[in-house]
C-alpha cells in the first residue's frame, strides 16, 4: 500500500519502523505513532463498523473523544482488551489489532442490513420494535439484543496484570500538558510549590504538537516546549505524569489519575503494572483540558474519510501523516483552514474549502488564494459517496435567504469538517460546578465551582495560545501565592498566532428533506438528527430523557463529540434556549478505565481478609470443608473417605447425640463489659434482667433494635459484679459492639462502663455430647464440675490442660456441653490435647453444618438465618427473655406499638413435610391453599431446612403469619419438582424437656 | 473522598476512618413508655432530610472511635463544622462564621471547631 507519510513532517520523522497488524493484516509504522496515525499513514481510513446500522466508520479525531475507531488487541496470556480507541493506543512492535462489530469481515459486514432496516432502529427503537407480540420477548428479542449490544466482545480470560495504586498529596495538580498547563506548571513549580502535572498522552505539549506555525517568547512552538518540559523535569518540586488521565475529580480537590505505564512497551517486565490509579489530595488544582473539536451535521458525515479538520491538523504537522491525497474542508470555524494551509503546503490537493458562512477573514481567504486552493464561501455540504471510502462530496451554494441550490459533485479522499471547538468541562462538572451558557460561541463555559479548582484556557472557553499561556501562568501564580509561595506568572510572547473566529450551526442546510437523510449528531451510538427531533415531537422534553431515548450522548465517549450538536437541535426542536434544555450530566470516569484500575491490589487472596481461628490449621489439615461466615472461614464439615457431605453430618451429629463432639466456636463475638454501671448497662442494651444474675452463672441474652427487633443474641456470663462476658453472633460481633458503644457515648455517658471487643484473644472450644464431663474432669484444675456445683449455665474460671479458661457449662445442641474458652495462643494446643483424649469416646470434630442440624432439632434460632430484622421476641418465639418488669431496654417501647400486637404477625414454627424424606429448600415459600389462582398469597418462609439423623427425618423452621395458631394445620411448599405438604409444628423436634442438657 | 476533622483527634481524616451514624441532636427519650404511638414514630423514623445543612452525627471508627457531631451541606457535600458529641446544636450565626469564604481551602474548619467549643465548656 502506498504511504501517506510526508518526508520531514511530524514529530517523529526519523523515528525506527514499527511491525503491526490490524486485522491480521501486515503494516508498517514509526515509533511515536497512534494505531491511528499508522494505518492512516497506510491510507486506511476504514476502522469498524458503527454500533446500531454497521456502517463502515474510519477515524473521526486524533484524541481520546474518538467515538469511531475502537478496536481489540490481545497482548497474549488473557490480555485481550475491547473497545481501545485507534487514536490513543500507542504503536508498538508486534501490536495485533482487530476492528470489531463485523462479521464476517470489515469489509463485508451481515449486520449492515440494519441500515437499510433504518425505521426498525430510529429513536426509542427499545420501545417500538421490540414490543410486538409478546411472545417474542425472549424467544427472539432479547437473544437478539444480547447478540447485538455492545461494541467489542467481552474478555473470556482472567486479567494477568498487576495493577498498582498509590495515595498523593500536593500543593497544585494541574490536569492538561497543554500550553495553558505547561505555564501554570511553571508559574507554581519556580516558586517552589510541589506541583503534578498530568496528561493523557505520551508527550506533554497538548494542542501545541499539532501547531507549527506561531512562535513563543522568540523560539519556535516546538522550541518552547522542549525548554519548558527541560525545566519542570528539572525542579524536583515538580512531578510529570504523561499517559495519565484524570478520571474524575471528587470532594475537596480529591481527583483520580490513571497511569498508563507499559501498555505501550514491546517488551514488558514480569510483574511490572500495567497501570496505577493515583489518588490525589491537592491544595489547590488547575484545569487546563482544552477543547474538543465539533463535527458538522450533514447527510453522510460518518463516512470513512470524513474526518475532524483539527484531527487531520494533528496527523500531518505532529505524525507527518497526510490523510488523503485530495482533500476536501468543510467548516463553519477559521481552524479549518488552517489545516487546508499546513496541507496544502505539504504537498496535498485541497479540493476546496467550503465554509457554510456567510463571510470569512479576509486574510484567510487571501492565504487560500495564495496556496491556490479553492474556496466556496456560503455554500454548504448536502451528502457524501462512496462505498467504504469518501469519494466525493456534494456541495451547494446557498442563498442570502436560505435557499438551497443546486448541488455539485466534487471528488475527494478526505472531507475535514469543523464546526468550531467546545470546551471540556467535564472534570470541572464533577464537581457540581454550575456552566454558563455562551450563546453567541454556542457553548458551556465554566461557572462556579465550590472547589479550589480553577479552569485556564481553551476548557475555559479562552481560545488561542496566547491566551492559554497568559491564563495558565497567572492560574499557576495564583495557587501558588494562596499557599504562601513567591510566585510570579511569567509573561509569555506569542508570535504568528491566527486569531481564530467561527459560528455555529446545527444542521447544515440542505435541499433535501431533513427527515429522511442520515445526518449523524451521536456517531458512537448512531444517533441521527432527525432521531433527535423525532424525539421531540413525540414529546420529549427534558434533554436527560432525550438523551435516554435516543440513546445520544449515552456511549462510552460520554457525548465528548456529541453533546453540543444533540443539545442545539433539541433545543431547535423544542423552540427553546439551550440552558433552558439542559445539559446531561458528566461523570467519571473521563474516558473509559480499566477495572483493574480499580481494582488495584484488592483482587485475589488481597480483596478481602479471610478471618481464621486459632484452629483453623488443624482442621485444614484434617480435610475440612471450609464456608465463609461473614469475614471468617469455618469448617463447614469434616469428611472421611468416601464420605460426601450428607454422610459426613449425618456421622458427626450421630456421634455428638451418642458420645462426644468438638466444634471449633472460636469466631463467636466476645464483648467484655466492666465497670459499676455494668449491670445497669446491660439492663438497658438487652431484653432480660440481669440485676439478679449470679456471678458465676449464664444467661441467654436477646438484643433488639430501637424499632423492637431482634438485632443480636449470645449467652452471656456474669464473672464478678461489675464484669461480664458477652458473646455474640459470629457476623453480628462488630455491630452489636458499635451499637453499645453509640449508646453508652451518647446517650448514657454517666455510666461507668467499658466495652472491649475479646473476639480473637479467647479461642473457644465447645465439648457436646454425654461424654463431656467425663473427658475434662481430668483436665481441668480448680473447678469442680459437679452438677450442683456447675449446672447448666454456670460459668467459671480455672485452668485446663495447664492453661487458664472461662469454662461455660452451654449447650447450643441439646447436650451436656461446654465452651472452654482458652487464650488465643493456646486454642490449637488445647483442641490438640482434648483431640487425643477424646479418643476413647470416639470424640468426633464437627463443623458449622452439623451445628445448624443439632441447635435446629433443639429449635434454637440463628439470628439473621430464622430471624430478618423484622421478627420481635414473641414473633421468634422468645417472649420469656423479655424483662417484663424493667422499665426500660432498646426497643422496648416498640414492642406495644399497635403493628407489634396484632394476631396475625409472622411467627417462627416448626414444619414437618409430610414426606419424611423431603428436605424443604430454605427461602421456600409458603402457602395455605396450593390451589388458588395465581399469584398465590405466601404467607410465609421455610428459615431453616435439614435432614435429622436424630429424628430419621427432615425437620424445618419457617415464619408463617398467625403461625402459632396454626400448629396441627397442613400448609404447602410450591418448589420446582411439585408442591409439598407439611404440618405445623412447635419448634423443638428433640428431647423436649430438656432431659439430656442436664444429663 | 471526604476530609473530616474529628473534634476529639482534633485532625481531619479521609472518610475512610469514619462511618456516618444518622442525624444528630435526636436524644432519646428518657422514659419512652411514657410516649404516645405517635410521638415514638417520630422519635423513631422521622427525620428532617433537609436540602442544605444537616446536623448528624460521625464515628470516628478507624481512629479514635468516638461520636462526634457535624453539620454538613447535603448539596455540596461540604462540611461546615464538626463538634463534640453533647455540645448544643450550634447556631447559624455559629456555623456561618465557622465557615470562610465559600470557595476556599479544604482546611476550613480547623479553628471553628476549637471556637465553638470553647465558648460552650
Amino acid at each position: 500500500m502506498t504511504s501517506f507519510r510526508i518526508p520531514g513532517k511530524g514529530r517523529h520523522a526519523a523515528a525506527a519502523p514499527v511491525h503491526f497488524t490490524f486485522d491480521g493484516q501486515p503494516f508498517q509504522g514509526v515509533a511515536g505513532d497512534s494505531l491511528a496515525s499508522a494505518l492512516l499513514a497506510n491510507g486506511v481510513h476504514l476502522v469498524g463498523r458503527s454500533f446500531k446500522y454497521h456502517r463502515p466508520r474510519g477515524i473521526l479525531s486524533a484524541g481520546s473523544e474518538e467515538p469511531n475507531a475502537l478496536v481489540s488487541t490481545d497482548r497474549g496470556q488473557g490480555r485481550f482488551e475491547p473497545n481501545t480507541r485507534a487514536t490513543v493506543l500507542e504503536l508498538y512492535d508486534g501490536l495485533a489489532a482487530t476492528s470489531q462489530n463485523r462479521w464476517p469481515s470489515l469489509r463485508r459486514d451481515v449486520g449492515a442490513v440494519n441500515d437499510a432496516l433504518y425505521m426498525l432502529f430510529s429513536a426509542g427503537f427499545y420501545y417500538k420494535t421490540f414490543m410486538w407480540p409478546k411472545s417474542f420477548w425472549t424467544k427472539v428479542y432479547e437473544p437478539f439484543i444480547r447478540n447485538a449490544a455492545g461494541l467489542g466482545p467481552a474478555p473470556v480470560a482472567a486479567d494477568p496484570d498487576v495493577y498498582a495504586s498509590r495515595f498523593a498529596h500536593c500543593d497544585l495538580l494541574v490536569v492538561g500538558g497543554g500550553p495553558a498547563g505547561l505555564a501554570a506548571a511553571l508559574a507554581a513549580g519556580r516558586s517552589g510549590a510541589s506541583v503534578i502535572l498530568c496528561d493523557e498522552q505520551a508527550e506533554l505539549g497538548g494542542s501545541l504538537l499539532s501547531e507549527t506555525d506561531a512562535g513563543i517568547d522568540g523560539r519556535s512552538g516546538w522550541g518552547w516546549l522542549d525548554e519548558t518540559r527541560a525545566a519542570l523535569a528539572a525542579l524536583p518540586n515538580v512531578t510529570l505524569l504523561p499517559r495519565t488521565t484524570a478520571i474524575g475529580y471528587y470532594h475537596q480537590n480529591f481527583l483520580g489519575l490513571c497511569q498508563r505505564l507499559t501498555d505501550h512497551l514491546t517488551v514488558v517486565a514480569d510483574g511490572a503494572p500495567r497501570e496505577r490509579l493515583w489518588k490525589v489530595r491537592a491544595k489547590r488544582v488547575v484545569l487546563a483540558q482544552g477543547s474538543i473539536e465539533k463535527p458538522l451535521v450533514f447527510a453522510g458525515n460518518d463516512r470513512p474519510g470524513v474526518m475532524l479538520a483539527g484531527a487531520a491538523r494533528a496527523y500531518l504537522n505532529r505524525y507527518g501523516v497526510a490523510v488523503g491525497r485530495r482533500v476536501a474542508v468543510v467548516t463553519t470555524h477559521d481552524s479549518a483552514w488552517l489545516a487546508a494551509f499546513d496541507l496544502a503546503r505539504a504537498g496535498v490537493t485541497v479540493a476546496a474549502i467550503v465554509d457554510a458562512r456567510g463571510t470569512v477573514p479576509a486574510a484567510l481567504v487571501a492565504r487560500a488564494e495564495a496556496l491556490r486552493i479553492p474556496t466556496r464561501i456560503g455554500w454548504t455540504v448536502t451528502d457524501t459517496a462512496g462505498r467504504l471510502r469518501v469519494e466525493s462530496v456534494r456541495i451547494n451554494p446557498v442563498a442570502a435567504d436560505g435557499t438551497v441550490g443546486a448541488g455539485q459533485t466534487l471528488a475527494c479522499d478526505a472531507l475535514l469538517m469543523s464546526g468550531g471547538w467546545t470546551p471540556s468541562v467535564h472534570l470541572f462538572s464533577h464537581t457540581k460546578g454550575s456552566l454558563r451558557w455562551q450563546e453567541d460561541r454556542q457553548m458551556f463555559t465554566p461557572g462556579e465551582t465550590v472547589e479550589d479548582g480553577c479552569p485556564v484556557g481553551a476548557c475555559a472557553g479562552r481560545f488561542g495560545l496566547a491566551a492559554a499561556l497568559e491564563d495558565g501562568a497567572e492560574a499557576g501564580r495564583a495557587a501558588a501565592g494562596a499557599l504562601g509561595f513567591t510566585a510570579e506568572a511569567t509573561a509569555h510572547r506569542v508570535t504568528d498566532e491566527t486569531p481564530l473566529t467561527g459560528t455555529s450551526l446545527r444542521e447544515l442546510p440542505t435541499d433535501r428533506d431533513p427527515s429522511r437523510i442520515k445526518a449523524f449528531v451521536d456517531f458512537q451510538n448512531d444517533v441521527m438528527a432527525k432521531d433527535i427531533r423525532l424525539a421531540v415531537r413525540e414529546g420529549f422534553q427534558s434533554i436527560e430523557h432525550i438523551k435516554r431515548y435516543t440513546t445520544t450522548g449515552m456511549a462510552t465517549d460520554q457525548g465528548k463529540i456529541s453533546n453540543i450538536n444533540g443539545l442545539a437541535i433539541a433545543a431547535d426542536a423544542l423552540k427553546r434556549p439551550a440552558p433552558a434544555v439542559g445539559l446531561t450530566t458528566f461523570r467519571p470516569p473521563y474516558t473509559p478505565t480499566t477495572f483493574g484500575a480499580f481494582a488495584g491490589y484488592n483482587r485475589g487472596d488481597l480483596f478481602e481478609v479471610t478471618r481464621k481461628t486459632p484452629i483453623d490449621g488443624w482442621a485444614e489439615a484434617q480435610g475440612a470443608v471450609f464456608e465463609p461466615v461473614s469475614l471468617w472461614r469455618r469448617a463447614w464439615y469434616f469428611p472421611q473417605a468416601g464420605e460426601d457431605m450428607h454422610a459426613a453430618v449425618a456421622r458427626e451429629c450421630a456421634a455428638v447425640r451418642s458420645s462426644l463432639g468438638m466444634f471449633d466456636a472460636s469466631t463467636l463475638g466476645k464483648i467484655e463489659i466492666v465497670g459499676p454501671d455494668a449491670a445497669e448497662f446491660m439492663n438497658r442494651m438487652y431484653t432480660n434482667a440481669w440485676t439478679k444474675l449470679a456471678p458465676g452463672r449464664c444467661r441467654y441474652g436477646l438484643m433488639l433494635g430501637e424499632d423492637g427487633f431482634i438485632r443480636d443474641d449470645g449467652v452471656i456470663g456474669r464473672l464478678a459484679h461489675d464484669r461480664f462476658h458477652v458473646t455474640t453472633t459470629t457476623g453480628g460481633a462488630a455491630r452489636v459492639l458499635a451499637m453499645m458503644e453509640d449508646y453508652l457515648q451518647t446517650e448514657w455517658p454517666d455510666l461507668k462502663v467499658w466495652l472491649t471487643s475479646t473476639t480473637e484473644q479467647w479461642a473457644v472450644i465447645a465439648l457436646q455430647g454425654p461424654n463431656a464431663r467425663k473427658l475434662i474432669e481430668p483436665l481441668v484444675e480448680g473447678i469442680d464440675l459437679s452438677e450442683n456445683a456447675f449446672p447448666h449455665m454456670a460459668v467459671t474460671e480455672g485452668r485446663i490442660c495447664g492453661v487458664p479458661t472461662r469454662l461455660f457449662r452451654v449447650s447450643f445442641t441439646g447436650e451436656l456441653g461446654f465452651e472452654i474458652n482458652v487464650p488465643a495462643r493456646h486454642g490449637r494446643a488445647v483442641w490438640e490435647a482434648l483431640h487425643e483424649a477424646g479418643q476413647r469416646y470416639g470424640i468426633t470434630p464437627y463443623g458449622t453444618e452439623t451445628m445448624h442440624v443439632l441447635r435446629a432439632e433443639k429449635g434454637y434460632i440463628i439470628v439473621g438465618q430464622d430471624t430478618d430484622g423484622t421478627l420481635t421476641p414473641d414473633d421468634a418465639g422468645l417472649g420469656w427473655a423479655v424483662g417484663k418488669t424493667k422499665p426500660d431496654f432498646v426497643g422496648k417501647r416498640s414492642l406495644s406499638r399497635p403493628d407489634m400486637l396484632v394476631p396475625n404477625r409472622k411467627q417462627l414454627v416448626g414444619l414437618l413435610t409430610s414426606d419424611p424424606q423431603t428436605v424443604l429448600e430454605e427461602g421456600a415459600q409458603i402457602v395455605l391453599d396450593p390451589n388458588q389462582p395465581l399469584p398465590m398469597k405466601m404467607v410465609g418462609h421455610v428459615t431453616s431446612s435439614y435432614w435429622s439423623a436424630a429424628l430419621g427425618r427432615s425437620i424445618a423452621l419457617a415464619v408463617i403469619e398467625g403461625g402459632r395458631a396454626r400448629q396441627g394445620e397442613t400448609v404447602h411448599v410450591p418448589m420446582p419438582d411439585r408442591v409439598h405438604s407439611a404440618t405445623v409444628t412447635g419448634t423443638v423436634f428433640f428431647d423436649p424437656d430438656n432431659t439430656r442438657l442436664n444429663a | 473522598m471526604l476530609l473530616i476533622r474529628c473534634p476529639y483527634c482534633e485532625a481531619e481524616r479521609p472518610e475512610v476512618e469514619f462511618v456516618y451514624a444518622g442525624e444528630a441532636h435526636i436524644a432519646r427519650p428518657t422514659n419512652p413508655s411514657a410516649l404516645s404511638d405517635e410521638a415514638w414514630k417520630d422519635h423513631l423514623f422521622t427525620r428532617s432530610n433537609p436540602r442544605g445543612r444537616h446536623f448528624e452525627r460521625w464515628r470516628h471508627l478507624h481512629g479514635c472511635g468516638r461520636f462526634f457531631n457535624a453539620v454538613r451541606d447535603t448539596v455540596s457535600d461540604r462540611f461546615a463544622l464538626t463538634y463534640k458529641a453533647g455540645l448544643p446544636r450550634p447556631t447559624d450565626a455559629e456555623i456561618d462564621a465557622a465557615q470562610t469564604p465559600a470557595t476556599n481551602a479544604p482546611a476550613t474548619n480547623n479553628a471553628p471547631a476549637a471556637q465553638i467549643q470553647e465558648a460552650r465548656s
